[in-house]
């Protein structure tokens, strides 16, 4: 970011942050009776952030009972290559289980236009059939979404005219938890 | 999400591109591994993409290397070999290839046996050329291959050792993997018998040992090269069984050294002439790694050139 680039508006302080996070979890485990057929996906590279924090608290939370974990990086998968300038580098996947049959709960930081998920899911056919897949997000930017997909949970819903920014930043890498909102482009 | 890409439109020698580029490509190419070890083995990114896989020479390895990383990535292959091909004919390289694209292709993959035709193409057409092999000259998703099969094995390339050992004059893989390691930071020497030593190699910033016991003491990797007698238009050796005498690489000989070095080879071996078989197929070798890594190198590189634009 430059250094002349606006200061963000905080919309989720970390204290609030903290707290949503625990309600998600909470969520999940209202809908998901048996952890053992649950899978929990970040999406590379933000996604996994909230994935990581979902899953340390999901972890205290069930004690014994242990859930699937995994990356996924949707990179070669997404619809744009060959129609951006320079093409994205890619991230690792690490999903060393099959997901057929399983309940997956794919975890992004912003759920904005649904091309991301859309390539998640596409990318995740390659590791079986799912019974469900579900979408957790922590930002659901409602507006100009460009597929019909939807967050199942999400911590903050956030109308917003399309040349606003939302940013997530992460205790794990920037310090502190707390989502931003510029009135400008950030890229 | 971080952008990046190689700083070339063809991959037409290593000569061309940058060590940023090839860490680039090493990176994607770690990823594809990844892909290419999973039940589902494919992935959707090239699907809008058709490459001709325009052969004027022989080859095996490399051309399914290819194909299997252009069908991995779901792009439309089209494949195309001289002998079988109008070139018999007497049509010109130029001619040939212009065919090709009118029938929209975006990329070819080519082996020529003439240094620089791949050059001489990329000034006339629009296509992504790669180079999968020009005569003497270079065969850069080799030596990426090589270099890449070193890192995965030792964990980095910089200031290592290795020794580039046989007919380092007829050789494409020798020059390519002079370049790529030596912008990767390695120190390179070439071994072999003088007749088959080009003259001037030491401008390319290694050194010559013509002894093979000296040479393997020194390094940590051998990258072992195939006498390749279909280009010695004269004797440049009395005989291949005298040369597997001096220059073979045996198991008797490795086990005097003190050290466990790292055997190569890009094949096809000839077993018994510059290799015996003990040491090709000892844990010291990582011959089938190199195979394997090919698919994931060429992967990289076939996307890394798609995804550049105009």
């Amino acid at each position: 970011m430059s250094p002349e680039m606006e200061q963000g508006k905080i919309i989720v302080s970390s204290d609030r942050f903290q707290l949503t996070l625990l309600r998600l979890c909470h969520q999940i485990l209202e809908h998901h009776i048996l952890p053992e057929e649950l899978c929990i996906i970040g999406i590379q590279e933000r996604g996994v952030f909230l994935a990581e924090r979902i899953k340390t608290s999901l972890t205290q939370m069930l004690g014994a009972q242990s859930f699937y974990y995994g990356m996924l990086d949707i990179t070669f998968y997404r619809d744009d290559f060959r129609r951006r300038d320079t093409p994205i580098k890619a991230s690792s996947t690490h999903i060393d289980f099959l997901v057929e049959n399983k309940n997956v709960i794919l975890v992004d930081d912003v759920l904005y236009t649904g091309r991301t998920v859309h390539a998640a899911m596409a990318a995740l056919q390659d590791f079986g059939r799912p019974k469900k897949i579900e979408m957790l997000c922590m930002v659901d930017r409602r507006f100009n979404r460009h597929f019909p997909i939807k967050a199942d949970y999400f911590g903050i819903a956030v109308d917003a005219v399309d040349e606003a920014y939302v940013k997530v930043e992460w205790e794990q890498k920037d310090g502190e938890d707390k989502v931003l909102l510029f009135s400008g482009k950030n890229d | 999400m971080s952008l990046s890409q190689l700083s070339t439109k063809h991959l037409l020698g290593i000569k061309y591109i940058t060590k940023e580029d090839i860490e680039l490509i090493f990176k994607t190419a770690t990823e594809f591994k990844d892909v290419i070890n999973r039940p589902i083995k494919k992935v959707p990114s090239l699907r809008d993409v058709t490459v001709a896989n325009v052969f004027f020479e022989n080859s095996t390895r490399t051309r399914i290397s290819f194909e299997l990383a252009e069908r991995r990535l779901s792009a439309d292959v089209v494949n195309f070999a001289a002998s079988s091909s109008s070139v018999s004919k007497g049509e010109t390289l130029l001619d040939t290839v212009n065919n090709i694209l009118a029938m929209k292709v975006d990329m070819v993959v080519m082996r020529h046996p003439a240094p620089g035709a791949h050059h001489f193409l990329s000034k006339h057409i629009n296509a992504s050329i790669i180079n999968a092999g020009d005569g003497t000259h270079e065969h850069p998703t080799q030596a990426l291959l090589d270099a890449y099969s070193i890192q995965e094995k030792l964990g980095d390339i910089e200031g290592k050792n290795v020794v580039i050992v046989g007919d380092i004059l007829h050789s494409r893989v020798a020059l390519s993997n002079i370049f790529c390691l030596k912008k990767l930071g390695a120190n390179v020497k070439v071994c072999g018998p003088s007749t088959l030593i080009p003259r001037h190699v030491n401008s390319l910033g290694v050194e010559v040992e013509y002894d093979i016991k000296k040479a393997l003491e020194w390094c940590d990797v051998a990258n072992v090269l195939r006498i390749q007698l279909e280009r010695q238009d004269i004797k440049y050796i009395p005989s291949l069984r005298e040369y597997a005498i001096y220059y073979g690489i045996n198991k008797p000989l490795l086990d005097s050294i003190q050290k466990d070095i790292v055997i190569m080879h890009p094949g096809p071996i000839n077993r018994g002439v510059e290799i015996t078989s003990d040491v090709a197929d000892s844990k010291q070798s990582i011959i089938l790694d190199q195979v394997e890594n090919g698919v994931a190198i060429r992967m990289a590189v076939l996307y890394l050139l798609a995804g550049k634009r105009g």
